[in-house]
């Protein structure tokens, strides 16, 4: 571990230093009255352009995505590159869609997607179900930045033997990390995205240019990973993409993007800004987050050039491929630049848990202690319980990491992606019009619930010899046809969601099922900073029935 | 069904271009051109990128609504209030 130590002095000096400022961030840009919802979940709805570019760029490129990203270009080569288009697709997305949560919540003082479908469905099941499902989506996926922390620390070898001497660096980051999102709430990731951001545009623009020189160039990276595809018996890998994997590639591409806009941590950080101007002029300037992943994607071709051998990982004779590209930093540079590439990719999986476990704890607060346990809450009881749900969402993140095999939460974040897309009738069509029937939409979730789940069941993986989870290309000779093409499970699953919603929605039509009360009005969808706030937290059907 | 706001546009058709491109396969699945070395699959995808950008950027300022917009009803400065449900 002596052959590290300046990595790892560097690498704890910034992340202590960030650590400092996730503190001091309750202090940013103060709060009136730190005990409301709004101000803790939200950073008081507030942010300009500048922080709502960091913060959503630091929330949706997550240290996982930096280091399986690449991993995956290292194993099958272009098919891991759909994380490009995939980024690309989402921003008109987030552009034509979000914009009007962004306008509602903003009049009704909704603080997550399920506020809003409560009001807009006037149906608290339904509501339930979208709440339960964004917590159970964004679990793993905070488990998994701690992953992508574990990468790094073990390519710098502070990870012992036994189970407890390998978590202990990462127990210690997650418990300060809650501290300070628990005593800043949003204003701690905000902040500290600014630094995280930084150092990976650094690292990344100095990987771009320096290591290509030192590999011989962008010709012979591409050639070099293109002999090692040839030479392998793998039949999907290539640097391009085959007559098989391109349907898989556009619906995953698409797929993904759908279901990143629904993710709670997302929407956390769009409502967060201040108008709907800033979140416009942000979805031109985050595509230069899609421009450095693109570059970081292809560090897997540079790895491959590099010749870097992947660490073992926690079963013996697997191999442990997100270790790839801090392996390749470590080789390659310096090691006081290593630390600090390895520093960013620790904060960068500070930023988006942080902001995760604020998302999840605003759904509980308000979805289901709010609605189930005390309709009546304060602003400051709901502030004081989301504070403590952020704490118990991390306990149950490190809990994942330490307790099961690492593998459990990579598989179980594959289906949150999938299960999260299953909110999209509800949400994303809800956000343009009630005519989906709100018990229709309870049935479409389940039934794509289901198909989602078996599909993903009947996935085998050959590299890792799991007959079950693995992986998203559904192969569509398993639905009978005869073709060894295969397609993105979510895609099928909300497909089915969707035909299945508009089906019984003619049914219960017909048999004038009661559609309930629309609490919002079109001009709602509308509204902008200035505009008059609903002061309640919430319009119930009551109030309403009461004022028409 | 007369909102007196409304976020249509024609403007907003020019974001199907970013949607979709970057989802059609056969327009960019090749090795050759290389351009700096790189194959014309990652050139291409990254150029999508600034294909997105250029096309939000224009139906942002097409779209802005404070600076009078030309398209718009201008009559509505002053804040409809009947919203609230109080």
């Amino acid at each position: 571990m002596s052959d590290h130590i300046t990595e790892i002095v560097v690498f704890t000096f910034l992340f202590l230093l960030v650590s400092v400022m996730g503190f001091i961030a309750a202090k940013w840009r103060r709060p009136t009255d730190m005990a409301h919802l709004d101000e803790w979940g939200l950073g008081g709805r507030s942010f300009g352009g500048w922080i709502t570019w960091f913060l959503v760029g630091g929330d949706l490129y997550t240290a996982y995505t930096f280091v399986a990203v690449p991993a995956l270009i290292f194993g099958a080569g272009a098919a891991g590159f759909f994380a490009v288009p995939y980024t690309v697709v989402i921003y008109p997305l987030f552009f034509l869609i979000l914009i009007r949560l962004w306008s509602v919540s903003h009049r009704h003082g909704f603080v997550t997607p399920a506020d809003f479908v409560r009001t807009r469905f006037d149906s608290p099941l339904l509501a339930l179900l979208i709440a339960i499902t964004g917590i159970v989506a964004t679990m793993p996926y905070i488990a998994l930045q701690l992953v992508g922390i574990e990468a790094v620390l073990k390519t710098m070898g502070v990870t012992g033997e036994s189970a407890l001497a390998r978590h202990a660096p990462i127990i210690v980051a997650f418990a300060i990390l809650a501290a300070y999102t628990y005593q800043s709430g949003l204003r701690a990731p905000a902040l500290i995205a600014f630094v995280k951001d930084t150092l990976i545009y650094i690292v990344i623009i100095v990987a771009v240019l320096y290591l290509p020189y030192k590999l011989g160039g962008w010709g012979s990276i591409f050639d070099d990973a293109n002999a090692k595809f040839q030479a392998s018996p793998a039949p999907g890998d290539g640097i391009t993409l085959n007559a098989n994997n391109q349907i898989q590639y556009i619906t995953l591409a698409l797929g993904s993007a759908l279901a990143l806009f629904l993710y709670p941590h997302s929407i956390t950080g769009v409502l967060a800004s201040k108008n709907r101007n800033v979140i416009k002029r942000n979805m031109s300037a985050l595509p230069a987050y899609s421009f450095l992943l693109g570059l970081i994607a292809l560090l897997g071709y540079m790895a491959i050039s590099a010749g870097v051998k992947p660490l073992p990982g926690n079963t013996a004779g697997s191999v442990d491929s997100n270790t790839v590209v801090p392996l390749l930093f470590d080789q390659q540079f310096p090691a006081w630049f290593a630390g600090i590439a390895f520093a960013a990719i620790g904060i960068g999986a500070l930023v988006p848990a942080a902001i995760m476990s604020i998302a999840a704890a605003n759904l509980f607060t308000r979805n289901i202690y709010k609605e189930y346990i005390r309709k009546d809450a304060t602003h400051a009881q709901e502030a004081s319980v989301a504070k403590i749900a952020s704490l118990v969402v991390k306990v149950g993140a490190v809990a994942f990491i330490i307790f099961l095999d690492p593998q459990f939460s990579i598989d179980l974040q594959l289906i949150g992606g999938i299960i999260i897309l299953q909110t999209a009738p509800a949400v994303a069509i809800g956000l343009y019009t009630r005519w989906l029937h709100r018990n229709a939409l309870i049935v479409g979730w389940a039934a794509g619930m289901g198909l989602g789940l078996w599909m993903l069941y009947q996935i085998p993986n050959a590299a890792t010899k799991r007959a079950h989870f693995g992986g998203s290309a559904f192969p569509l000779e398993k639905f009978g046809f005869d073709t060894p093409k295969t397609i993105y499970v979510g895609f099928v699953a909300v497909a089915l969601n969707l035909l299945v919603a508009v089906i019984v929605t003619l049914i219960l039509r017909a048999m004038k099922n009661p559609e309930g009360v629309d609490g919002t009005e079109p001009d709602d969808y509308f509204a902008d900073e200035g505009d008059p706030r609903l002061e309640k937290a919430r319009t119930t059907p009551e109030t309403l029935g009461s004022s028409t | 069904m007369s909102a007196p706001r409304s976020d249509r546009s024609p403007w907003n058709w020019l974001l199907v271009i970013p949607i979709v491109l970057p989802l059609i396969t056969p327009f960019y699945n090749f090795d050759s051109p290389r351009l700096w070395g790189f194959p014309a699959f990652y050139w291409l995808q990254f150029s999508f990128i600034f294909v997105g950008v250029i096309t939000t950027s224009i139906v942002y300022q097409m779209t802005r609504r404070p600076p009078v917009t030309p398209a718009a009803p201008a009559e509505q400065s002053t804040k409809p209030a009947e919203a609230s449900d109080e």
